[in-house]
């Protein structure tokens, strides 16, 4: 039956679909291919969110190799939702990419591009859906491999230098993970997750036990770009192609997020990580410094894209601040703002890129009465731009909401407090681009010819695929939330 | 077991602290792959140490042997290495590509080009 | 009838707005009248159904797990849903001659985001709960945003800069905490006769913190210190500024507050804990103080916007004494207040179109170009301060009863020093009009304003005096208030 091998297609469709566009050559046969591809593997992630709700845990061993000897892999409500959400957004922002891609990059390009862009995919995928953590780290270094590259692609030569420096971060962290992952070893004799899961309770004592989470928590840091290790982030986002910002933005950070809930909470277990290694100390502060610094930093931001970036991490602040509440309903909240986020601001850079392909250039300063020009996609950065305030009805509402809900239940009045007080630095720098946007007269002496000048259809609506989704999360948000409920709970429940 | 009777992972922290030092300290961006490969050798060698059982021999099946050394982390360290020279190849090769555009590899000069590029 | 269709007509007009555009400027406003006088029918339906004691709710739609948006109908949301509807039709016809008289651009945009904010506003008078109110409340301040700044110029953007950064800190960094901090304490938000809060055992600084945030938190009352925003907001086109920043806006804000003490805190609460006493010295201190800013202001809008922030402070701290009857009067008070003065800012606007005069000192002998306007403003002026034959009295009437059933004579001594001062910076302008002689020769002949806005400022001050004549409806309507 092929619905009992889902779990091995969601990651060989689109490491096939790589070698095949570098075979293939053609720039449009290339995109075709990924593109199908990549819809196969929303449509089997789908299947394998809807088998996991309701028949519960999948456990497939990969290659008939049965757990320890093989790898496994283990998809619960966690990693569904992530690997419905990862190749989803990833397949809306192919269909987006096609025409921003053909206009910044080589033709001769376009097949190392999409096949960049399949392999990185079948590292986010990989990542999120297997069960052992060896396998992590392999996974990861094909995702970030193929995303050094992809960043490489942009047409400024700063997107080189920010390139080189995301891969000098990205490997140290990826090696720390690895040592972490080795000590683990050391310690346990066991790789695959359960097995470590079961196992480390007896090893606690062991000083290799203690190094491993260490490195870890680093290693985790540095890749999900928790503040103060995300100096790669901002220059990365900014000078990438944008379709590739927007793919990052909405999948990368998230899916490094995924691992760390899934070591700090499956295979440690909360009362360790947080009630032994008071994980707290060191996480809490770094994620309330992060959303409220950085949302501070990025009110002063010309560019756009840097503006958002920055505005990125602010909100990685809000997840891990989530989930450092380590209960039922700071997780739920915490996923469910890892999913909206996601969204959001991936129509957000969406959008930004559509300016970018009508205008040339993203400086927010030279944007006046952009309106006029382009209604439809200044609408759309204003939509998601109220998403990521917390405006009620849109889904920052609800991930706030709940973080805060969460957060006085806790009695981390603070916490709830400093958040808000980021949220109305969201208002001050997302208000100061659309007053720009939409209300200051061109101040150049020949103003620009007024006439409708949007961007083409191609980019226009897979950004309003995302915005319909987000009002729909955000008026409905029992829809996502109970789905994040389910998550928090498979990830509090261990392993079964 | 004595302080000493642990030299290998002695080597193991003195080669990952060098290299960890070389990519931070240096503005030569080869220099700073050269660090980033020292790092990453002082990890294979950890696993390596890790699997090697004293006095076993290669896992293989033959009569006599009892003992063995893990075979696993050697299997594993064997994927991190094709990891490390594909993460020296792409780093490589975006140093090629710097060079072109900047004319330099030197961390330094390049953050001094591209703070005037702001600028204007 | 479900309280749903209150938004229909409101945002079914829009496409048709958008849809006549500029070029069919006639078809385009009387395509809202029709919605305006649908809207009315629909909020009198609403009306009787509740007199005759029939339940009026909808279907609830859930946002977060156990919160819902939902709207049902009660006495006070009824009344203000028929108020906001009825000066939504009024204002329609003056801004036609406003608007036009006056040359403004982008007119199709402005009716738009208009007919957005009177949508929010049916949500915000007929929520069921305190999330619907809060996301309803929300929706006001960002649809209004773009009539702030609808001028485009620099002044009018820092305005609305400081509209949009005031209403937001406010609702976010105060009035959201304290809504989160109910749902805690009560595990619900829903409306309930007698408030949720009774039984959540919150001891009497929590309730004292919680109603300051509440107090501050909703900007849109105006309550110092959070009242910069309403003399800012005055850049906006004269509609607006009547409609939104003398009924819609900042009734929206005591209304709310209104809700939140009857409903969510419950009056029992309030008056046996003191949970006001800390916050209502402020609100009395704001009543004056902005009387007295008031009486400095030569500005014929600034001195209003300064009398709206003293009025609403009333509405408010009837809200704080919780007793029926000082609640009863607060609710009172937003009806016959927002015809007193949309009259005053009517006539402002007016004056501003056919004389081009904007300070109250030019207006010398002005009440012999304008009669009418003048005569009306006299009017609306009564009703402000609340003499006969004007409709004020009522709710300040009801009010004074209210503090002297609280045991706290000194409210009324706020409330008196707070009329003269009425009588003093509101009379003199139309005395001047009329019986100063004008500093230059002036034209003969009358120089009235353009014929519908003449209409609808006649509407509005005859109204002022109906309401002293035939409170009732509104009197029986609120009577039926559950209390406890």
């Amino acid at each position: 039956m092929i619905s009992d091998q889902l779990p091995a297609l969601v990651i060989v469709i689109p490491m096939l679909a790589a070698p095949l566009c570098v075979l293939v050559r053609k720039p449009i046969v290339c995109w075709a291919i990924a593109l199908v591809a990549n819809f196969l593997v929303v449509l089997s992630a789908w299947a394998l969110f809807e088998k996991v709700r309701e028949d519960g845990v999948i456990r497939y061993a990969l290659g008939g190799w049965a757990a320890p000897t093989g790898i496994e892999y283990y998809v619960d409500m966690m990693n569904a939702t992530m690997l419905l959400l990862v190749s989803f957004i990833s397949c809306v922002t192919l269909v987006y990419a096609y025409k921003s891609v053909s206009k910044t990059v080589l033709t001769s390009k376009h097949y190392l591009f999409y096949a960049a862009w399949m392999l990185c995919l079948t590292g986010l995928l990989g990542i999120s859906i297997t069960g052992d953590a060896f396998n992590v780290f392999v996974f990861l270094e094909i995702s970030s491999l193929s995303m050094y590259m992809l960043i490489a692609f942009g047409t400024d030569r700063r997107a080189l230098t920010a390139s080189f420096r995301y891969l000098i971060m990205g490997s140290i962290g990826a090696s720390f993970i690895l040592i972490g992952i080795g000590f683990l070893y050391a310690a346990t004799g066991a790789l695959n997750m359960v097995d470590l899961a079961q196992r480390i309770p007896d090893a606690e004592s062991q000083r290799a036990v203690l190094v491993a989470f260490s490195f870890l928590t680093i290693g985790l840091m540095i890749k999900s770009a928790v503040f103060p290790l995300h100096g790669w982030l901002a220059n990365a986002y900014q000078h990438s192609p944008i379709a590739v910002t927007a793919f990052l933005a909405g999948t990368a950070t998230k899916v490094s997020l995924y691992v760390l809930l899934r070591f700090f909470f499956s295979i440690f277990g909360p009362d360790y990580s947080f009630g032994a290694m008071l994980l707290n100390v060191v996480l809490l502060p770094a994620a309330v410094a992060g959303f409220v610094l950085l949302s501070l930093v990025a009110i002063f931001q010309s560019d756009l894209r840097r503006m958002l970036a920055y505005s990125s991490v602010a909100q990685i602040g809000y997840i891990i601040a989530a989930f450092c509440l380590a209960s039922q309903s700071g997780l739920t909240a915490g996923i469910v703002h890892i999913i909206n986020h996601g969204i959001i601001k991936t129509a957000l850079f969406m959008s930004v890129g559509c300016i970018l392909y009508k205008v040339g250039h993203t400086h927010s300063h030279s944007l006046d009465n952009l309106m006029q020009k382009m209604p439809l996609t200044v609408t759309a950065f204003i939509l998601s731009g109220l998403g990521l305030i917390g405006v009620p009805l849109t889904v920052g509402f609800v991930s706030k909401f709940s973080l805060i809900s969460a957060a006085m239940e806790r009695g981390w009045w603070m916490v709830g407090a400093l958040v808000l007080l980021s949220s109305l630095f969201a208002i001050v720098y997302i208000g100061r681009v659309v007053e720009i946007m939409l209300f200051r007269k061109s101040r150049t002496e020949t103003p620009a010819p007024v006439g409708r000048s949007e961007a083409p259809l191609m980019m226009l609506v897979p950004m309003y695929v995302l915005i319909g989704i987000s009002i729909w999360f955000g008026v409905s948000g029992s829809t996502t939330l109970s789905v994040a409920a389910d998550a928090a709970a498979a990830l509090l429940g261990g392993y079964q | 077991m004595s302080i000493l009777g642990l030299y290998n992972y002695w080597i193991v922290i003195i080669l990952m602290m060098a290299g960890l030092y070389i990519l931070i300290a240096r503005y030569n961006l080869i220099k700073k792959m050269i660090g980033l490969g020292v790092f990453q050798t002082s990890i294979f060698y950890l696993y390596i140490s890790l699997g090697k059982v004293q006095g076993g021999s290669a896992p293989i099946l033959a009569d006599g042997v009892t003992v063995y050394s893990n075979p696993l982390p050697h299997v594993l360290i064997l994927t991190a290495i094709v990891v490390g020279v594909a993460t020296t190849a792409v780093a490589l090769a975006l140093i090629v590509r710097i060079y072109e555009s900047y004319n330099t590899i030197e961390e330094d000069e390049i953050k001094a080009i591209e703070a005037l590029e702001r600028d204007l | 009838m479900n309280p749903l269709w209150t938004l229909v007509p409101p945002l079914l007009v829009i496409p048709f707005i958008i849809f006549f555009g500029e070029r069919h400027r006639n078809l385009r406003e009387a395509s809202i009248i029709i919605a305006g006088l649908a809207l009315l029918a629909i909020n009198d339906r609403i009306y009787s159904a509740v007199i005759n004691g029939e339940v009026v709710e909808s279907g609830s739609l859930s946002i977060l797990a156990n919160f819902s948006l939902r709207l049902s109908a009660e006495p006070m949301g009824v009344m203000f849903g028929l108020l906001a509807s009825f000066l939504w039709v009024v204002t329609t016809v003056y801004s036609i001659g406003y608007m036009r008289g006056h040359n403004e651009q982008n007119q199709t945009r402005f009716y738009v985001c208009f007919a957005l904010a009177i949508a929010c506003v049916m949500a915000a008078a007929y929520a069921d709960n305190l999330l619907t109110l809060f996301v309803a409340y929300e929706a006001i301040t960002l649809s209004t945003f773009p009539l702030v700044t609808h001028a485009g110029n620099d002044a009018s953007r820092k305005a609305g800069r400081l509209y949009l950064l005031l209403l937001m800190c406010g609702s976010i960094g105060l009035f959201l905490p304290a809504i989160i901090w109910i749902a805690t304490a009560a595990g619900t938000l829903d409306f309930r006769a007698g408030g949720i809060l009774a039984d959540a055992g919150l001891s009497k600084t929590s309730l004292t913190i919680l109603l300051a945030l509440c107090v501050f938190g909703v900007g849109k009352a105006a309550v110092m210190p959070m009242h910069r925003w309403l003399p800012a907001a005055m850049v906006a086109p004269t509609p607006v500024s009547a409609l939104l920043h003398a009924v819609a806006v900042v009734k929206t804000g005591v209304f709310t507050i209104l809700k939140l003490i009857t409903y969510t805190f419950g009056i029992d609460l309030v008056s046996t804990t003191g949970a006001s006493d800390y916050v209502l010295p402020v609100v009395a201190f704001t009543v004056i103080a902005s009387s007295l800013i008031a009486f400095t202001k030569d500005n014929l809008k600034a001195r209003l916007a300064y009398s709206t922030i003293s009025q609403l402070s009333y509405i408010v701290m009837a809200a704080l004494l919780a007793t029926t009857m000082s609640v009863m009067g607060g609710a009172l008070h937003i009806v016959m207040h927002a015809f007193g003065k949309i009259t005053l800012f009517f006539c402002a606007g007016a004056i501003m179109v056919s004389l081009h005069k904007k300070n109250i000192s030019e207006l010398d002998g002005m009440g012999k170009r304008m009669p009418i306007t003048m005569a009306c403003f006299f009017i609306g002026a009564l009703g402000i301060i609340g003499l006969p034959p004007a409709s004020g009295m009522w709710s300040k009437l009801l009010i004074a009863g209210g503090s002297l059933e609280s045991g706290n004579a000194i409210w009324i001594g706020v409330l008196m020093l707070s009329t003269l001062l009425n009588i003093a910076y509101l009379l003199p302008i139309p005395l001047r009009a009329f019986f100063k002689p004008a500093a230059q020769p002036q034209p003969e002949g009358w120089s009235e304003a353009p014929v519908p806005s003449l209409w609808a400022i006649a509407v509005t001050a005859t109204c002022c005096v109906l309401l002293f004549l035939f409170p009732h409806p509104l009197m029986n309507l609120l009577g039926l208030i559950e209390w406890r």
